[in-house]
């Protein structure tokens, strides 16, 4: 690799070549469009893959199917969680970080072949793990609890998912560099690629956690190291566990300003608020990994809840944040586009029949209602003893990533796939339903999922019944019947998931090619009637009451779903 | 646009929107309210996790069980001792694969100190259906005074994946009035 050799270099910068964008008018590096087309397709395949698993996964759940054999059941679970909520997310993301940095900068990527090479390095570990966990040695969940041990390959496969997502990160890191250095841009960087910096600085700390422990577990799994403490693995491995969650969240809060921005040409109500915000991110949360250690012996209390808040909540803060200013902004764009009837003219005329829109929408208020609420009760030091480990916590979590940052990807995609892949849409009407179906599956399984752990169902859990199990015990029947619903809601997602794959696919392969002169281009903000709001700052003389009504509404069942919780602790026994 | 630059260059001086600033004031008092909160519970509140820990080799936490399960054995039940230990003892149960083991018989409104601790890999104790979970860990033995406030058969499943055997993993806690 000759790559850091400055004649080199200077090489590469000269050699670079662009195309002009027909909608935009931006320059766009045909490395990082090839870089971002090949990450795009390698994360719907991982999608393919893991939606696949999830949905056999929920079909054994569902009491009155019972799909799987227990142990494959086990099996496929571990390969569930590692294809959606690794491969299919980062692959995405790495596109999300090519997008927000070279596209967006008008610049040139950096490096494109050591782009190319963290490329390989991702599909080799992610097909690896995949081979890893369907030969069967290696069913230890996600979560790859010591002194459980898989397979030694199955380490190294995250292992060398995990450097290769680093080099992307690098490139990443090294574009906005180069941007800066041949001033592609004026001032600072766009909100969006604050964003998608955030995501890629918490990416660092959360790759760094993840080498610190799976290193080591790969050693310990070829004999080379005796013994692992379990809890210190839980700590560190948290440290990535939990810091990629909040990867997700800076990406696809980023996402939201984007889409937003795109499709109704809304501004941020301020830079400031917004991008304090996403410092947050980076300030209080990678460390949270402590709330999923609240049952843990061997922690002080001091610990837990200082871990777990920060003194303040300053993360969640951050999240609160967000959930206001985007609806706030696109209030304020429609207002001014002329939709500024009553409280809420905004929202009923907003392009509900575009899917990047209403993906989007979705996307944040079940993000906000589902997955944040939820997150903040089970993160709490005390309440956390309700649902440790029940189904609560997969309810609450595929509320953050399945209903907040798949739908959020699902979104963006049917944006990108005119301005990167230059084609057209196929199937436009199927499309316009597919994040209703998508969306309303995922807030079902969510919502469901986490009633059935409120009755106490185990997580990652074969026989509801325990039919086998030497002292019998009976699950209530709501909970049966809560499984069964999630079943259904877990096809629905699936035929949402499935209908995604199919546009995207015959998008790419068969969508009318919008790079060819005679094409009707597409004017931004896509929104009929949408103009770019004018000023910054003025956004301070536009009302939005319809907002102060979204986040009443929010913070209502915030606290009072919080203090319901501890209605519910308070009628247990006693313990201390 | 978001996804372009800031049109003033001085974005930091920009005035911040009302209903911004509002909401940002809320979100920080009511971090603070739930920060505080958990720290008043541990005042107030009757249900807060021990952290009582020690390191233990698994062989000794289990010739401690054993032992236990002997001195105060009242009977057997699908071939697990029944334990019946006085109001107050330290009483003794172990997760292993794929068993939580002996059958405790407890005394309504008594308390009890319960030690837990797994011989192999981790399990996660969860009491149904009055739903306290806690994780057990290998190697550390985990004490937690217990009072029982309802009379009742109680199943200990595991909420932790133990392998192939993990839905077959109860166990059992009566309490008696």
């Amino acid at each position: 690799m000759t790559a850091i050799d400055v004649g080199s270099a200077g090489i590469a910068g000269a050699t670079a070549e662009f195309r002009t964008c027909g909608y935009t008018g931006l320059k766009v590096d045909l490395a990082a469009q090839r870089l971002i087309k090949a990450n795009a397709v390698a994360a719907v395949i991982f999608l393919l893959l893991g939606g696949l698993m999830g949905l056999l996964v929920a079909l054994t759940r569902w009491p009155a199917v019972h799909l799987l054999p227990a142990e494959w059941f086990y099996l496929i679970l571990t390969g569930h969680g590692a294809n959606v909520l690794l491969f299919w997310i980062i692959f995405f993301e790495m596109a999300v970080l090519y997008f927000a940095s070279a596209i967006l900068l008008n610049c040139r990527l950096a490096t494109p072949k050591l782009a190319w090479l963290g490329f390989a390095l991702m599909v080799i570990g992610a097909v690896l793990a995949n081979i890893a966990v369907l030969q069967g040695d290696s069913t230890v969940m996600f979560t790859s609890y010591v002194p459980m041990k898989a397979a030694p390959h199955f380490y190294l496969a995250l292992i060398l998912f995990a450097v290769g997502a680093l080099i992307a990160v690098g490139v990443f890191f090294g574009t906005l560099v180069v941007a800066r250095a041949e001033r592609t841009y004026e001032g600072s960087i766009p909100l969006v690629t604050f964003g998608a910096l955030t995501a890629a600085i918490i990416a660092v700390f959360t790759i760094a956690s993840g080498a610190i422990i799976l290193i080591p577990t790969f050693f310990w799994s070829i004999g080379l190291i005796s013994d692992i403490d379990p809890l210190m693995y839980k700590v560190i491995w948290w440290g990535m566990g939990h810091s990629s969650q909040q990867i997700n969240v800076s990406a696809h809060v980023a996402i939201w300003y984007a889409i937003a921005a795109l499709v109704l040409g809304a501004k941020p109500l301020s830079e400031k608020v917004s991008r304090t915000a996403f410092l947050m991110y980076i300030l209080f949360l990678q460390l949270a990994s402590a709330h999923h250690l609240l049952a843990e012996p061997g922690m002080s209390a001091e610990w837990k809840i200082v871990n777990t808040s920060y003194m303040m909540y300053l993360a969640v803060m951050g999240s609160m944040i967000h959930g206001m200013t985007v609806p706030g902004s696109i209030e304020a764009a429609q207002r001014r586009n002329g939709f500024d009837k009553g409280v809420f003219e905004w929202l009923r005329k907003a392009p509900w029949s575009n899917p990047a829109f209403s993906g989007m929408f979705l996307s944040l208020v079940m993000f906000g209602f589902i997955g944040g609420i939820s997150g903040v009760v089970l993160g709490t030091e005390q309440l956390n003893v309700l649902m440790h480990n029940t189904l609560y916590v997969p309810g609450h979590f595929h509320g953050t990533v399945v209903a907040g940052t798949t739908l959020a990807f699902m979104a963006i995609t049917y944006l990108v796939l005119p301005l990167i892949f230059q084609r057209e849409i196929v199937w436009p009407k199927l499309a316009q339903w597919q994040p209703y179906l998508f969306g309303i599956g995922a807030a079902g399984i969510s919502l469901l999922m986490m009633g059935a752990g409120t009755l106490g169902v185990a997580r990652r859990h074969w026989d509801l019944t325990l039919t086998d199990a030497a002292h019998a015990f009976e699950y209530p029947p709501a909970a049966f019947l809560m499984m069964g619903l999630n079943g259904l809601f877990a096809l629905l997602a699936s035929a949402g998931g499935v209908i995604y794959i199919l546009v995207v696919v015959a998008t790419v392969l068969k969508g009318k090619r919008l790079d060819t002169a005679d094409v009707q281009p597409l004017t931004f903000p896509l929104h009929q009637g949408a103009k770019t709001v004018s000023e910054y700052g003025s956004e301070g003389t536009v009302k939005l009451p319809g907002t102060i009504v979204l986040v009443g509404i929010f913070f209502a069942a915030f606290v009072l779903y919080y203090f319901v919780n501890w209605k519910y602790l308070s009628d247990l026994w006693l313990f201390r | 646009m978001a996804v372009t630059p800031p049109d003033q260059k001085i974005w930091w001086n920009e005035p911040i929107h009302r209903l911004e600033l509002g909401w940002i004031v809320i979100a920080f008092l009511w971090g603070l309210f739930m920060f505080f909160f958990m720290i008043a519970w541990h005042f107030i509140g009757d249900q807060n996790l021990s952290t009582e820990t020690y390191r233990i080799q698994p062989s000794a936490f289990e010739a401690k069980v054993e032992a236990f399960a002997e001195q105060y054995q009242v009977g057997e039940e699908s071939g697990v001792p029944v334990v019946r230990p006085p109001a107050g003892e330290d009483v003794f149960m172990l997760a292993r694969l794929w068993e939580w083991w002996p059958v405790l018989e407890l005394k309504k409104d008594q308390s009890y100190r319960i030690h837990l601790s797994s011989l192999d890999w981790q399990h996660g104790f969860s009491l149904q259906p009055t739903g306290i979970n806690i994780q057990v860990h290998p190697g550390y033995e985990h004490v937690i005074t217990l009072t029982p406030t309802e009379a009742g058969e109680f199943g200990v499943i595991c909420n932790e994946f133990c392998g192939i055997g993990h839905h077959q993993m109860t166990g059992r806690i009566r309490v008696v009035e």
